[in-house]
């Protein structure tokens, strides 16, 4: 599916994975080249977190081959993976919000000057870093001792981003990183994912939010209940069918049933009110009534949320 | 390079920066505390330099275990062992040196070697079965305390072991560990020791890369380990911090006084634990400085030696201890919310 001669940075084939008698995953293959977005759909419990664990060296497939950069790879630790450039953005951030930015950054692999037992932790270094890598993105903060707990998520969000790239991922997985944002948010952190590819890296984007997906995604791979409905790229599938392939076609079935039976509801709400109306015009015209008919009364009442409101005096 | 400003971020005013300093209610306590005593108990002699030097004494000791309990805390730990560990290394010494005749510095070693082993297994025992430390240390601390009592009485039928001045050595451990300084008033040297720790500490909370695991492995152990902390590490080292500094207390103690008791450091580990929570380390881990737990120790030291210099029963230090803490805690809370939202 890629276009150029090199192996895929990540390539997963047939790979399964249980855990006891549970089928977490069933031959799933999918693959990342550098510089594309794969984005990896699926419902809760569709499996999503499970292949993203083996990806990232949470987890062992029990079946099948993982490789990076064209080689056999057997990640027994997120340290692993991360050492030859797997860097995996977590729901949970792996961020310190009382902690400042620039000591959130470099966090695990700060900067040193001096030698030996006088090894001091370079803090100026490390806040110029932290200043150009998050200008580089967009973000502007006046003060790197800012506790991270003072952003807002999607600020978060970017500087757990610019943090991976800067530590040379070469492939960046995220955690539905669009998950607890709000929309003008959620587009901020969709630019650093475009950003972040093209700057070469392979991305793999989880989520359960096509609408989020779509718009960044080279490639589509969707899971479902442990398995895989296949990769697409975007010119093979359009953002319906990617909605509808997501929620599972039965699903989607059983849903339009159930809307329908909704509408039918509807129709006989409105049949019912015009043969009462019916009623009672018909009554009207032969004497002239004081009290409306039991049956209209029965009707409006049932019905009453889906009439228009009636002004003071009971008229619409 | 030009700084980056945005249209989204006021001004800071420096007042308010200098405020929100996790040490600042301890040093605004100190203040008030010194205040209070000097209008109370200034014409006993509170203000002169026997005054300082009392209080100061006192402050020193708790020091040397308020710091490294502070960045354990930070370090989101609590050791409630550094009581009992007093208690029993100093023993060591004394059962070695004055009973068996060692030299007081080969004591001293094995009484230190016995500190880390104390450290490693409060460690170990508290990142091993995920436990809360509080408990787990409560738990190695009665151990501690009864095993110490047992094997003295055994070994000397003693609770109390004196002669430590006879054992080979002492004339230069007590020139390193409890002399006086100071030409006319004179200042216990054990005030060095303790200025020392807390530089030693503020460098390595603020200065260097496992400083930054304390805040790190303290905030969010989970987060810390996902990117490469070595999280169990940093716990058993501050674990073993705390042990080491409550051996050194141990020594000079020991040193100063010529003798051990089995008794000595019982309820200096809460003690600790206030003047850190004074100084403005966060009960939950992750806030906190060494110059906090400093000043939560100085304020501490001067109302139990002040109390004696206003001429009160010096059973109501407690009183004032707890009315301290509950205002430095209530304090802290606030400078720390001010914190999260200073520089939004």
């Amino acid at each position: 599916m890629s276009t150029t001669n090199t192996a895929p940075l990540i390539d997963v084939q047939n790979v399964s994975k249980y855990f006891g008698s549970v089928i977490a995953l069933k031959d799933i293959s999918m693959s990342v080249n550098a510089g594309e977005v794969m984005c990896l759909l699926g419902d809760n419990g569709a499996g999503k977190s499970t292949l993203i664990k083996i990806l990232s060296g949470v987890h062992q497939p029990s079946e099948g081959r993982y490789l990076f950069d064209g080689k056999e790879a057997h990640f027994s630790s997120p340290r692993d993976a991360l050492s030859v450039g797997i860097a995996t953005v977590y729901q949970d951030l792996a961020m310190i919000p009382l902690m400042g930015i620039s000591r959130n950054f470099f966090l695990g692999s700060e900067p040193t000057k001096g030698w030996g037992p006088f090894s001091r932790f370079n803090v100026k270094f490390a806040d110029q870093v932290t200043r150009e890598e998050l200008a580089k993105m967009g973000i502007q903060v006046r003060e790197m001792t800012q506790p991270v707990g003072t952003l807002s998520g999607g600020e978060r969000q970017s500087v757990a981003i610019a943090r991976a790239v800067y530590f040379g991922a070469k492939v960046l997985i995220l955690d539905e990183p669009t998950a607890a944002l709000g929309v003008k948010e959620a587009g901020v952190v969709l630019r650093y994912i475009a950003q972040a590819r093209a700057r070469g890296l392979g991305v793999i984007f989880i989520t359960h939010n096509p609408h989020h997906a779509y718009p960044i995604g080279d490639y589509f791979t969707i899971l479902n209940r442990g398995s895989s409905y296949g990769t697409f790229a975007k010119s093979e599938i359009s953002r319906e069918e990617l909605t509808a392939m997501m929620a599972g076609g039965e699903a989607l079935e059983e849903l339009s049933h159930e809307l329908a039976e909704f509408a039918l509801t509807d129709e006989k709400a409105r049949a019912a009110l015009a043969e009462a109306a019916r009623e009672f015009e018909a009554e009207a015209q032969g004497l002239h009534v004081e009290q409306l008919p039991s049956k209209f009364l029965e009707a409006e009442h049932q019905y009453a949320d889906q009439l228009p409101p009636t002004d003071g005096e009971g008229k619409r | 390079m030009s700084v980056i400003t945005s249209e989204r971020m006021l001004r800071v005013n420096p007042l308010r920066r200098l405020l929100v300093r996790p040490e600042i209610g301890a040093v605004a306590g100190s203040i008030a505390v010194w205040i209070f005593f000097a209008i109370v108990a200034g014409s006993s002699g509170f203000v002169s330099s026997r005054g300082a030097s009392s209080y100061l004494s006192v402050s020193a000791e708790l020091a040397i275990l308020a710091v490294p309990v502070a960045l354990l805390m930070i370090g989101g730990e609590f050791d409630l062992s550094v009581g009992s560990t007093v208690g029993a290394t100093g023993m060591i010494i004394a059962i070695l040196s004055a009973q068996f005749g060692w030299n007081i510095w080969a004591s001293f070693v094995a009484a230190l070697i016995f500190a880390v082993l104390i450290g490693i297994m409060n460690g170990y025992l508290v990142m091993r079965t995920r436990l809360p430390s509080f408990i787990v240390t409560l738990g190695t601390a009665y151990i501690l305390f009864g095993v110490t009592s047992g094997v003295t009485s055994l070994v000397t039928g003693l609770t109390v072991v004196n002669g430590l001045d006879q054992a080979p050595g002492y004339s230069s451990a007590h020139a390193i560990f409890a002399t006086a300084l100071g030409g006319g008033q004179q200042f216990p040297i054990e005030i060095i020791w303790a200025l020392a720790l807390v530089a030693l500490a503020t460098w390595l909370l603020l200065g260097t890369s496992f400083g930054n695991w304390i805040f790190g492995v303290g905030g969010d152990a989970n987060a810390a380990r996902n990117i490469g902390v070595p999280v169990t590490r940093v716990k058993i080292l501050l674990f073993i911090g705390t042990a080491v500094c409550a051996c050194l207390l141990a020594i000079i103690q020991d040193v100063t006084f010529t003798n051990a008791d089995v008794l000595r450091g019982q309820g200096s580990e809460f003690y600790a634990i206030v003047a850190a929570v004074v100084g403005g380390v966060l009960l939950t881990g992750g806030y906190g400085s060494a110059i906090g737990a400093m000043f939560g120790a100085l304020a501490f030291g001067m109302v139990e030696e002040g109390i004696v210099f206003a001429g009160v029963n010096a059973e109501w230090y407690k009183a004032v201890i707890g009315i301290i803490l509950l205002l430095a805690v209530l304090l802290n809370s606030y400078v720390r919310k001010l914190a999260m939202e200073a520089r939004r």
